[in-house]
């Protein structure tokens, strides 16, 4: 009931592990995959070793949110080499892995994509929204222009390696820039990456993060990405991944009816575990039964007139 | 993220203090906080709860370890936690407990328990030198037996912990074997306890920090051990590849469990 086609990827179910949400080691995809996802996606990638920043680098927030700027810790793609061997077990499983990768300058981009398609991840997903890192504008989702150049540029050398890019919903041209990566030859988008964010400490009268501001994701960022998603999908082509406080089967739906052709889940796992996967897709087969939906394709979309 | 006031600071030994807090934090032995002194950074410490006071000990290291080291009574560190599963009691009745070095604080918290439990139990306490055995004499208030060594003689055996758990399991037979200690000692200790049939439960130390299962930091092979431990079974350790042999730096990058530590003495 479940299964379905993303980017030419066979996927059991419509949902994914979010981006930096475990994935540093790959036997934490592995497990990720053996307990339901239909796919999974690594850690980002960059091109140079980086410890990112000091704790606290992730912390609750209230209603189950989480605020985090872990700053793109990496071991920097020559140190990587270990886990991209063992990945290839998932091939077997059968569940895809999508590749994340970032870069501090669009040539950097370049340069990471060109190592990851030497082991041929499923697709590879662009971090271009990441807001936790010191440089200026690593946000570079913000700006049509440089989104569609780091996209095309990648595109360059990742063959038939899909691409998807990862927006923010921190900008007013959310659609625009969601344009230009489809026209630069984006095979999809993700929606998207955390929501910047603050928490204070008022007796110790600090931000909580080491790094003061952070991105906030979870339940609160749910109806911010879900509005992105909705907009995406009336001006795009190409298929969306909507992610952002997706936390049962509810959610998933919810986003699928917004245009999402799949999901990501990632803070949920603080609270539900790995297991996570496993039980959103039931709670989504449930709904799917008592709502007279045979298969993922009776709700993409169907939240639109 | 709670902000906690310190109530009493008391120095183990040169590099080494407990601070305990104004308010009682309720938690299950094992299991840990994250620790944040504002401005400095933050990390994961066992939480020592003993007669009806909450405790963190800690041993002076790199720079965090200073910050905290220069508080006193009325200042404030904030707190995350509990986390992670703490050890397992149940149905043991007669039970092994080793510590080595700093490795023996979870343990005085389990101590208590299985003794409200009246479980029987040995405890084996082993340190580089006799001025570094902590919480010595409370542990000889404690009936049953009490096993000392020190790596150079100064206070019980002379030797290390792994030597003297040699004699004791060809003696004795428990139901649990609870170890916290340098990993290169839990390691031989597991090995030990695996010959000998002897169950056991091991917590480990790895650089973590989200502390609720979601950043990856703290794998141990598929284990999350900020959720799935910090304790770990003998049993789930066997056919670790990873325990007593590499973990992750905070890039992420896979090392050596030698370099691992190199790097978290700065």
């Amino acid at each position: 009931m479940l299964s379905t086609t993303f980017l030419g990827m066979k996927m059991k179910n419509p949902t994914r592990l979010a981006s930096g949400i475990l994935g540093v080691n790959a036997a934490s995809l592995i497990r990720v995959a053996k307990e339901g996802a239909g796919a999974v996606t690594m850690k980002s990638v960059g091109p140079r070793e980086r410890e990112g920043h000091k704790n606290p680098t992730v912390i609750d927030l209230e209603n189950g949110s989480m605020l985090n700027a872990v700053g793109l810790p990496t071991p920097g793609y020559n140190n990587m080499g270990e886990e991209m061997e063992e990945l290839q077990v998932l091939k077997k499983m059968g569940v895809p892995l999508i590749g994340s990768l970032y870069g501090t300058v669009a040539a950097e981009f370049r340069e990471v994509a060109e190592w990851m398609a030497l082991y041929k991840p499923d697709a590879v997903e662009l971090d271009i929204s990441c807001p936790n890192a010191e440089w200026n504008g690593t946000q570079f989702a913000c700006d049509p222009r440089v989104s569609s150049k780091i996209v095309s540029d990648v595109k360059e050398v990742m063959g038939k390696i899909p691409v998807i890019a990862k927006l923010t919903p921190q900008t007013h041209l959310v659609v625009e820039v969601g344009v230009a990566c489809e026209e630069a030859g984006a095979d999809a988008i993700c929606m998207g990456n955390t929501m910047p964010a603050m928490s204070i400490n008022i007796e110790a009268k600090r931000p909580v993060l080491a790094n003061k501001k952070g991105g906030m994701s979870g339940p609160a960022l749910k109806p911010i990405n879900m509005k992105c998603v909705y907009e995406l999908y009336e001006d795009l082509d190409i298929p969306i991944i909507g992610e952002g406080g997706v936390s049962s089967g509810r959610d998933a739906i919810e986003y699928m009816q917004a245009g999402a052709a799949i999901v990501g889940i990632g803070t949920a796992v603080r609270w539900r575990g790995t297991s996570v996967f496993r039980e959103v897709c039931e709670e989504m087969e449930n709904w799917m039964k008592e709502n007279g939906c045979k298969k993922v394709s009776d709700i993409v979309g169907a939240g639109h007139e | 993220m709670q902000m906690h006031e310190i109530e009493k600071v008391v120095e183990e030994y040169r590099g080494n203090k407990t601070f305990y807090l104004k308010e009682y934090i309720g938690c299950v032995p094992g299991q840990f906080a994250m620790v944040w002194l504002p401005g400095v950074d933050e990390k994961p410490f066992s939480i020592m709860n003993w007669k009806g006071k909450t405790a963190i000990n800690v041993e002076v290291k790199g720079k965090w370890s200073k910050a905290i080291y220069a508080l006193k009574k009325g200042d404030k560190i904030g707190l995350r936690g509990p986390f992670g599963n703490g050890f397992d009691t149940k149905d043991v009745k007669r039970a092994l407990l080793v510590g080595g070095g700093v490795g023996a604080v979870p343990l005085i918290p389990l101590l208590e328990k299985l003794k409200n439990k009246k479980a029987k139990i040995d405890f084996l306490l082993a340190a580089r030198t006799k001025e570094r055995l902590l919480f010595v004499n409370e542990l000889k208030k404690v009936d049953d037996k009490l096993y000392i060594t020190t790596d150079d003689g100064s206070a019980g055996k002379k030797g290390f912990a792994t030597d003297m758990l040699k004699e004791i399991l060809a003696k004795s037979r428990y139901d649990m074997v609870y170890v916290c200690g340098p990993e290169v000692m839990m390691q031989k200790v597991h090995e030990m306890c695996t010959a000998k049939k002897a169950a056991s439960q091991l917590s480990l130390e790895r650089y973590m920090k989200c502390g609720f299962g979601v950043c990856g930091e703290c794998m141990v092979d598929d284990k999350i051990l900020c959720v799935d431990g910090p304790v770990l079974t003998g049993k789930e350790l066997e056919k670790s590849k990873e325990f007593g042999k590499s973990a992750y730096l905070k890039s992420g990058k896979r090392v050596q469990l030698r370099e691992f530590y190199a790097w978290r003495q700065k």
